[in-house]
């Protein structure tokens, strides 16, 4: 290979590097537009109604001041529900399809089946929790709002938590066997640990998704226009009062939605940036 | 495995029963989630099937293919909603996959360290933001942006062509299917970006080093090295953001147009499955209207089978082309 | 993991937490067009005697299912079941307050009330039969004005709902082709125009789009400051939708003789009546499981009937006369057992 063909080799090995680069950069600045774009409006409209009253009132009704108190205790109340009966049972299901049943049909099957149940109409999940818990119970209440929850989560969790895993190298396993440690010690200390980034990426998503879900909320918990903190009964909840008062004819509401919508955006951030800030540091 | 190495090493022996004992209970512990899993997600799908299976008799195979939908007449057929569903999600993944790459490569190749925490945090943060504002935001920030500057230009630039330009032709009113794939877009960017930049972490560091060793650029090692060891789980976020464009409903209804007829341009109003079934099914008023709506449903777990069915075949043919 | 904990550590403690001060609710559920006027009478209701009632809005289709699945105290509708559903289910109804669906467009130079329409035109433009504002259809019922030759834009709502139910149940009363070719329903296979998301989504759709029309809420016209239209009713005469139009409304419709109220108020006959006026419903067990909660709720409504008409007023919303009101009542008496 003469010199000045390796250099032109070279060169475009570089141009090609830059190129590619590049375009990542721009991607990624695509995608902070559309952050600013979104996030801006929220912010102006949602920033007017912003206030202490937002934490220390109830909901009102049109025309009186008032805040979302009920609601954003409700709602902390039902996406925890809903992250204890997801979480758990998603991240088991996963170490299940990653180290125990690995390669077998049934895991492709349970794959599969999660697969399509990420592109479920939200709203479909709900319908199913309601025929299972509403219907039997007679009343809407906090506990079938958490289950619809958990089972919108559900999927995010198991294929995330599974992919993650099997990412993690077969050398780290086997050294962990090696050293006699029983399989299931293996898992919980050495292969959660190694995919732990992506296992709290999955619960993330999965919270992300189901802090602004109104869907599967409207026929579970319903909502509450009073104080509650007792999931049997029917819970306030921060998505579908946004969705009632932003579809409502009066412009003090429209601002409390907003408002709403900044306050759940602003707790997906702090919930992102502080769960990777404390991975980093035990890490 | 793991009694061999018990066998030649003998640890005290409370603790090896105690291990093994935990071993059974964790596995059977695993084992039951993802049987739960597969039940309760099976039961949803089923639920749906069965609440169907009325509106599926009645109308047979028209439903799939038909174009009328109407709630008086009680004459319900579904090809318009799976069009649009198609057509969204298409457009979403086309626009979402290249820019979540993007991001995944700039936030583990390109940035700096300091710049990598605060660009994912504000990337998720796109994530968390309610669908039913991305809906507001649509109907009265990015439709009326799309209807001053984006359809006119397109209709001008496109519309003329042949084939395509039926695509982009009709009255510039800023709803219609590119709109809404391209909010449909912006809400999966976070879910396939955040899986493809923590797959991409987990490639062994080792691999990436020895072809940085053999004078590889960043880009080579990208290519070369962290997308093929990554590919599945990479395919698996974008699986996990084309179900996400599959199943939004609400951000879609507000800029979607919702109109049961059939139109080919995507400056035209469409429908999606989960629209519609958003849409009507609160007030949906009689039992044929509402078991059509789940039935509805229940196509979308069909659509998306085909679609991950597809996808797998794809997966599978190009693992044996390369023969790995 | 320990964040885990903590979260079910939390989750039990809400569950424990089930004695606090629990003051007594009952839950109702179904019309969005009588959210904001519920949830104010609630609130009121509330203040002066401790009794929660809890109303959401979850589309009057959902309301209706709601009350026969028997999850809620109360169901509300945009629109009357007929008196053999109501036996079949062992369900009451009784009609609680009144609005107006209000014909709304976006014309160069055309101001609020400026455009006059009668119910068949209307429904020729909902049809697609009538494209241009100019058209001599348009052009004899306003001599005064000078119409566009435009496009007439036509938009409706896209989910199905009360307010459209209202809508299309007038137009297929004043004209026959809507009626054959269309028919009423919460929704309707529309003949053209493009379909927006709830009152807000056609209220933006109407806004933006120069020469269109569509259809809204009365409250929504008024906090919008959106151009409505004057309306020819059944007495031949144009009304300007108002509170006094739909009270006329109500008081020249039929109430006593309607079994159940199964009654829409569209195409009313008075003099000065309001032709798309519209009514919610509310439907409650004629055997309740709880009469105790059956009879909470009564009293609610009694308060809301009899001493809630000024806020109702107050959110653009009609109350129903006093008659009305009284066969309310006795029909509580006959039909509904609540202790």
């Amino acid at each position: 290979m003469s010199s000045a063909r390796a250099r032109a080799l070279h060169r475009r090995r570089r141009v090609v590097n830059l190129l590619g680069l590049g375009a990542a950069t721009l991607a990624t600045l695509f995608g902070l537009v559309w952050l600013v774009w979104i996030l801006g409006t929220t912010l102006w409209n949602g920033a007017g109604a912003f206030d202490a009253k937002l934490f220390t009132e109830m909901t009102p009704p049109p025309g009186e001041a008032g805040g979302l108190l009920n609601a954003i205790v409700g709602s902390a109340i039902i996406i925890a529900l809903g992250i204890a009966f997801g979480t758990p049972v998603g991240v088991m299901a996963g170490t299940h399809l990653a180290e125990y049943a690995h390669g077998t049909a049934l895991a492709e099957v349970i794959r599969f089946v999660n697969d399509i149940l990420l592109s479920a109409p939200s709203i479909v999940i709900g319908l199913f929790v309601y025929a299972l818990v509403v219907q039997p119970t007679g009343h809407f209440s906090g506990w079938a709002g958490g289950v619809a929850l958990a089972l919108v989560m559900l999927p995010v969790v198991v294929r995330t938590s599974d992919e993650t895993m099997r990412l993690v190298p077969a050398t780290l396993r086997e050294a962990a066997l090696a050293l006699g440690a029983p399989k299931w010690r293996m898992i919980v200390r050495v292969v959660w640990p190694a995919a732990r980034t992506g296992i709290v990426t999955g619960i993330l998503l999965g919270i992300a998704r189901i802090s602004g879900e109104t869907a599967p909320l409207l026929f579970t918990a319903l909502n509450n226009q009073y104080w509650t903190v007792n999931p049997a009964n029917p819970m306030a909840n921060i998505p579908v009062v946004i969705f009632q008062f932003a579809l409502s004819p009066y412009d003090q509401w429209h601002s409390l939605a907003w408002a709403g919508a900044l306050l759940m955006t602003l707790v997906v951030l702090v919930l992102s940036v502080g769960a990777r800030a404390a991975l980093r540091r035990r890490g | 495995m793991s009694a061999t190495t018990q066998q030649t090493l003998p640890p005290p022996a409370r603790r090896r029963s105690r291990g093994a004992a935990g071993d059974t209970g964790f596995r059977v512990l695993a084992g039951t989630a993802a049987l739960l899993v597969l039940i309760l997600l099976g039961a949803t799908a089923a639920a749906m099937f069965w609440g169907g299976l009325p509106a599926l008799r009645a109308f047979g195979w028209h439903f799939f293919v038909g174009v009328e939908w109407d709630p008086v007449a009680k004459r319900f057929a579904a090809l318009v909603p799976i069009y649009g569903t198609l057509v969204t999600s298409a457009i979403a993944m086309l626009i979402a996959v290249p820019v979540s790459f993007g991001i995944a490569v700039f936030l583990t190749e390109v940035a700096p360290t300091w710049v990598r925490g605060p660009v994912a945090a504000a990337i998720e943060l796109l994530a968390g933001v309610p669908s039913i504002i991305y809906g507001m935001w649509g109907l009265f920030v990015f439709v009326p942006f799309m209807a001053d500057y984006v359809d006119p230009f397109l209709d001008a630039a496109l519309g003329p062509l042949p084939v395509i330009g039926a695509l982009f032709s009709g009255p510039p009113m800023g709803i219609g299917m590119l709109t809404a794939g391209i909010i449909l877009a912006i809400m999966v960017i976070p879910f396939v970006s955040a899986v493809m930049r923590d797959v991409f972490t987990l490639v062994p560091p080792s691999l990436r080093e020895s072809a940085f060793a053999l004078g590889a650029t960043r880009w080579e090692v990208v290519r070369g090295v962290v997308l093929p060891y990554t590919r599945t789980a990479v395919v698996g976020g974008i699986f996990l953001g084309l179900g996400r464009a599959l199943g939004e409903t609400m951000a879609v209804t507000f800029v979607l147009g919702n109109a049961h007829d059939f139109s080919i341009s995507l400056l035209a109003p469409g429908n999606s499955i989960a629209a519609a079934i958003a849409n009507e099914f609160t007030e949906a008023d009689s039992d044929i209207y509402r078991q059509s709506l789940i039935a509805l449903g229940f196509l979308l777990f069909v659509v998306t089978f085909v679609v991950l069915a597809a996808a797998k075949l794809m997966l599978l043919r190009m693992a044996r082309r390369e023969g790995t | 993991m320990r964040f885990t904990r903590h979260l079910l550590a939390l989750a039990l403690g809400c569950a424990l937490s089930v004695g606090t001060a629990q003051a007594q609710q009952i839950t109702g559920a179904g019309s969005t067009f009588v959210y904001p006027v519920l949830s104010k009478w609630s609130a009121d209701y509330a203040r002066k005697t401790g009794v929660q009632v809890n109303y959401q809005s979850i589309g009057s289709g959902g309301g209706i299912a709601q009350i026969k699945a028997g999850t809620v105290d109360f169901g509300a509708s945009d629109a009357p079941l007929k008196p053999a559903d109501l036996t079949q289910a062992g369900l009451a109804q009784f009609p609680l307050v009144i609005g107006g669906v209000v014909p709304v467009v976006n014309l160069p130079g055309v101001k609020p009330g400026d455009l006059k329409l009668s119910g068949p035109v209307l429904a020729d433009i909902f049809l697609g039969r009538i494209k241009e504002w100019n058209d001599p259809a348009i052009a004899k019922l306003n001599p005064a004005l000078k119409l566009p030759a435009m496009h007439i834009g036509v938009v409706h709502r896209s989910d199905g709902s009360g307010t459209t139910f209202n809508f299309v149940n007038y137009l297929s009363k004043v004209s026959p082709q809507w009626k054959d070719r269309v028919g009423e329903g919460t929704s309707v296979s529309w003949p053209t125009g493009v379909g927006g998301k709830g009152n807000e989504g056609v209220a933006a759709y109407v806004e933006r789009l120069k020469g269109s029309i569509g259809y809204v809420e009365y409250a929504y016209v008024i906090q919008n400051k959106m151009k409505w239209t004057m309306m020819e009713n059944a007495a031949g005469k144009f009304v300007r939708p108002s509170a006094e139009s739909f009270q006329a409304a109500a008081a020249s419709a039929d109430w006593a003789h309607a079994q159940d109220f199964y009654l829409v108020m569209t195409n009313a006959p008075g003099a000065d009546a309001y032709p798309i006026a519209a009514t919610v419903f509310i439907l409650a067990y004629k055997q309740p499981k709880d009469p105790a909660r059956a009879k909470t709720a009564l009293d609610f409504f009694r308060y809301a009937l009899q001493m809630g008409q000024e806020t109702a007023k107050s959110l653009d919303y009609v109350p129903f006369p006093a008659p009305v009101v009284q066969q309310i009542e006795a029909y509580w008496h006959a039909n509904i057992h609540a202790q």
